[in-house]
């Protein structure tokens, strides 16, 4: 849709809340539709994110995940059904999104995130809201996002605690290098799979993503920009601490070192599986959160 | 001299699985040397063997990352709040 088309009849109810609401308005529901949004991951952030901001008008909405619909994902994955199991999860996550705004072009991206394909999947996209479950492939979209000249909106869950951020490109803003440096021991961080996860904290952490998303697209509000929402749902506290650029940031430091995409199995030490297809290199799966 | 320390979901299970705690010391390494005596395997979650902290877990006095104020040896009051951050990848890894 090109910038500055009137609002047809349907999208002038569909987002009158929008339209009438100060901080939004005309000029910010035109900026959504015209809007391009990769969710990285399907699961439990993806899903509250992406119909959010399908619900919103986001124009494009891209979905990554390579992965099925299991059983295991319903108590908190809201894009899929009960009878999607077995479904490639970009397929139960483009009709379910459909059928929330028919308005949304949704584009599947039904592979692994990589080294080798993560600047063609994230080149269209204006925001990125990471998903992912895994420490290779954060580490990944970070300096993607950040060679790319690409917000990221960052989400992380475990148990009952979230973590969630923004994460600008270029120096003086910090990323999620400046926050974790490098990653903890492989095996040292259990997995939801080992250490269950509470079906409610992704549909909270997911949605202040598209809280995000949205304020970035509009431009409205102060964005998680150099701070670190932590959520503990038991206590049901939300704190905000302080996030620092690090002027020795390998990436979006003064002098990078990390000027290209690198091997992020390798760099989490997470060993490559002995007969991965394709080209070596980064193959984690995004997903699951 | 009372400090809380709060305590994510992953490392509670050394302190009985409570979300805070009170540890008494003047500088982070200290409370956390006190924590460790309370709560025996705490400490080595927190900090290297050679006593520097992890790069993987980040700490806060109030809302203030520590590598900017003085690491392990920054002073902490009484009735300053302790934040542990754990990175946490996110959901299943499959």
């Amino acid at each position: 849709m090109s910038e500055g088309a009137p609002f047809t009849e349907e999208q002038v109810l569909r987002y009158s809340r929008h339209i009438i609401l100060p901080g939004i308005g005309g000029a910010g529901q035109r900026k959504l539709l015209d809007s391009k949004v990769l969710c990285i991951g399907a699961g439990g952030l993806g899903s509250p994110a992406a119909m959010y901001l399908a619900a919103a008008g986001v124009g494009t909405l891209g979905i990554l995940d390579f992965d099925r619909v299991d059983l295991t994902n319903l108590q908190r994955q809201l894009l899929h059904d009960t009878d999607d199991v077995g479904r490639p999860k970009v397929d139960s996550a483009a009709e379910r999104l459909a059928g929330i705004n028919p308005g949304v072009d949704v584009v599947r991206h039904d592979t692994a995130l990589t080294s080798e394909n993560a600047f063609s999947i994230m080149e269209p996209y204006d925001v990125i809201v990471d998903g992912t479950d895994n420490f290779p492939v954060r580490y990944l979209v970070n300096d993607a996002t950040q060679m790319l000249g690409k917000p990221l909106v960052f989400g992380s869950i475990y148990q009952f605690d979230g973590q969630a951020s923004v994460f600008l490109p270029g120096p003086e803003t910090p990323c999620f290098r400046c926050l974790f440096p490098q990653p903890p021991p492989p095996g040292s961080v259990p997995s939801c799979a080992e250490a269950g996860v509470f079906g409610v904290l992704p549909g909270i952490v997911g949605s202040i993503q598209a809280v995000e998303a949205i304020k970035l697209i509009t431009g409205m509000g102060e964005p998680l920009v150099g701070r670190l929402l932590l959520f503990d749902a038991l206590a049901m506290d939300f704190t905000i601490v302080k996030l620092r650029w690090d002027p020795e940031c390998p990436v979006c430091g003064k002098a990078p070192t990390v000027t290209k995409l690198i091997d992020y199995e390798q760099f989490c030490g997470v060993p490559s599986p002995p007969s991965a297809a394709g080209a070596p290199g980064t193959t984690a799966a995004p997903g699951e959160a | 001299m009372a400090v809380t320390v709060r305590i994510p979901t992953i490392l509670r299970s050394h302190v009985g699985g409570v979300p805070s705690v009170e540890a008494s010391g003047s500088t982070l390494r200290e409370l956390l040397q006190d924590l460790e005596r309370r709560y025996p395997g705490f400490g080595g979650s927190i900090v290297t063997e050679d006593g520097a902290l992890h790069r993987f877990i980040n700490l806060y006095v109030n809302d203030e990352d520590v590598r900017y104020l003085g690491s392990l040896e920054t002073a902490v009051e009484d009735g300053d709040t302790v934040s542990i951050l754990p990175a946490v990848a996110g959901g299943e890894h499959t």
